[in-house]
């Protein structure tokens, strides 16, 4: 019998354990899902927390009741993964032996490495929303903020869904001007990127809906230091921005134990894997999935989502010692929340940027693509319980293909690629 | 697309002046793409972060980003703005002959 061990009881490695799961009898293989804890957060909730639409409790639920029976479930850190011995070593001194390995540690949160970030003012004029903590900290804060500068920054790319800083701007926007204080605020967007996003078309897009906001956008702006005694950003090339409150989102980095396996990270400690059969550098049977994965894509759910239907298929194929396919092809979509009811939806891949056009249906929809509606704000809320109750027990999603499709979209594909 | 003339040589190039044919570059290319982004001479610290750029890219088929440049290049990134104003990852990939660095979304 051959033994997986996932680490990980995330996005990526819950569905992953659960597809498996329902692809393999327990007798022929053997599931185990190793995280710190027992909490599972819906992390697209974190956005809306600050803003009283979500409580901060209500986005956690147990990593161990979302895995289907037959699946080991435990609860320890790990220290390293000893790549050559097949072997996980936690911090408890067990060691989990495997056949194959799938890393679904997603990505940590290096406040540290950002000067001042967590310094004077931190909780008082400094605040974040990538965790529980930081995003009910925000909440109480905003709560309160009636007047003066907002400033909404990332730090550097790569970071858990990179539209997230600019959906916080359209909320607050919303947000400010739902109680009559908007006038009263300044709103600044301050990004490393030359422009409102990566990718050119929707940055243009989304660069306008800044504008008609009055939302200030600072471009090509590298936070050196966090100055939360005199409230100011300043930038690596000496420029200043002044705030009242600064939204920053930190540092991403891979879960700590990938530097402590030798081979098995890059240098910012993402897992290094082939980017369309995500099987790793270091070792044959070693998968990454998710935000842990070294991939030049969004880190997002529906990136993993994506991921995930690739990966069980090469796992059972390296199992079987059959060729993997390189089957992924970097496809994501994302929802973007601009305020008022309204959103956007994304959808791109390696090659092809995000257009406008409908989806998941060419020319039917029902949802439109880089066009704010409505019905694309209903989808991003009817998202939550399909991800507890579909997506996460491994089912696919009616209509929703793992491959990006072309159809529909208003495109000048030969554009070429856009990395 | 459009084509430059350096070290007396042509060079493809993309609409912000990255080149498209890293197999085109060369010292004096490299050399003549700095003074025109105003930096007079190519110190041996310059010449580490391009050389560590090119090589990079043509390992791993992506540019650094400035968080990479300043974790393995060995040049902290405050030293590498003031070596290479304003985005130090963008410029000097310009001048490694690279394409410009992404940030991976």
């Amino acid at each position: 019998m051959n033994r997986i061990v996932i680490i990980g009881g995330g996005t990526g490695g819950t569905l992953v354990a659960n597809r498996l799961r329902r692809q393999h009898r327990p007798e022929e293989l053997e599931i185990v899902v190793v995280d710190r804890d027992d909490r599972h957060v819906y992390q697209p909730g974190l956005l809306f927390v600050p803003f009283g639409i979500d409580r901060p409790e209500g986005i956690v639920r147990s990593r161990s009741a979302q895995l289907h029976d037959g699946i080991g479930f435990r609860t320890a850190d790990v220290d390293r993964v000893d790549v050559e011995a097949n072997a996980v070593r936690l911090a408890d001194g067990d060691s989990l032996e495997y056949d194959a390995l799938v890393v679904a540690s997603g990505a940590s949160l290096l406040y540290e490495e950002t000067e001042g970030l967590r310094g004077p003012g931190w909780g008082e004029s400094v605040f974040s929303f990538y965790s529980v903590q930081d995003a009910a900290a925000l909440r109480a804060a905003l709560a309160e903020f009636d007047r003066g500068h907002l400033v909404v920054n990332l730090v550097d790319m790569p970071i858990k869904c990179p539209v997230a800083p600019l959906e916080f701007c359209f909320l607050a926007d919303w947000f400010f001007r739902e109680r009559g204080v908007r006038d009263q605020i300044e709103i600044t967007y301050a990004t490393p990127l030359d422009a409102a996003f990566t990718k050119p078309v929707a940055a243009e897009h989304l660069g306008g809906m800044l504008a008609e906001r009055e939302i200030r956008l600072e471009a090509e702006f590298a936070t050196g230091r966090v100055d939360g005694g005199e409230r100011r950003l300043i930038s690596w090339d000496e420029r200043e921005i002044p705030f009242d409150l600064a939204v920053v989102v930190p540092l991403h980095g891979g879960s700590p134990f990938i530097a402590r396996s030798a081979g098995l990270g890059d240098e910012l400690g993402f897992v290094a894997v082939d980017i369309h059969t995500l099987q790793s550098r270091a070792a044959p049977n070693v998968f990454a999935i998710g935000d842990a994965a070294s991939l030049p894509t969004s880190k997002a759910g529906s990136a993993t989502h994506f991921e995930a239907e690739t990966l069980c298929s090469n796992l059972a194929r390296f199992l079987a010692q059959e060729e993997l396919r390189g089957s992924y092809d970097g496809h994501v979509n994302c929802f973007i929340e601009s305020g008022f009811h309204r959103a956007l939806l994304i959808d791109f891949n390696y090659e092809v940027e995000p257009l406008p056009g409908r989806y998941p249906g060419a020319h039917v929809g029902p949802l439109s693509l880089l066009r704010e509606s409505r019905l694309n704000h209903l989808g991003k809320l009817a998202f939550e319980p399909l991800y507890w109750h579909v997506l996460l027990p491994g089912r696919g999603i009616p209509g929703v293909g793992s491959e990006m499709s072309t159809a529909g979209k208003q495109a000048a594909l030969n554009q070429g690629g856009n990395r | 697309m459009s084509t430059m003339t350096y070290a007396g040589a042509p060079v493809d190039v993309d609409a912000e002046g990255f080149m498209t044919d890293p197999a085109q570059w060369n010292e004096q290319v490299a050399a003549e793409i700095a003074a025109e982004a105003g930096i007079g001479e190519l110190t041996d610290r310059h010449w580490l972060v391009v050389n560590f750029m090119r090589n990079a890219y043509l390992e791993s088929g992506s540019a650094p980003s400035i968080r990479t440049l300043g974790k393995a290049s060995g040049v902290p990134i405050k030293k590498l703005y003031q070596l290479f104003p304003k985005g130090p990852a963008k410029l000097a990939a310009k001048i490694a002959g690279i394409p410009k660095p992404r940030g991976c979304i």
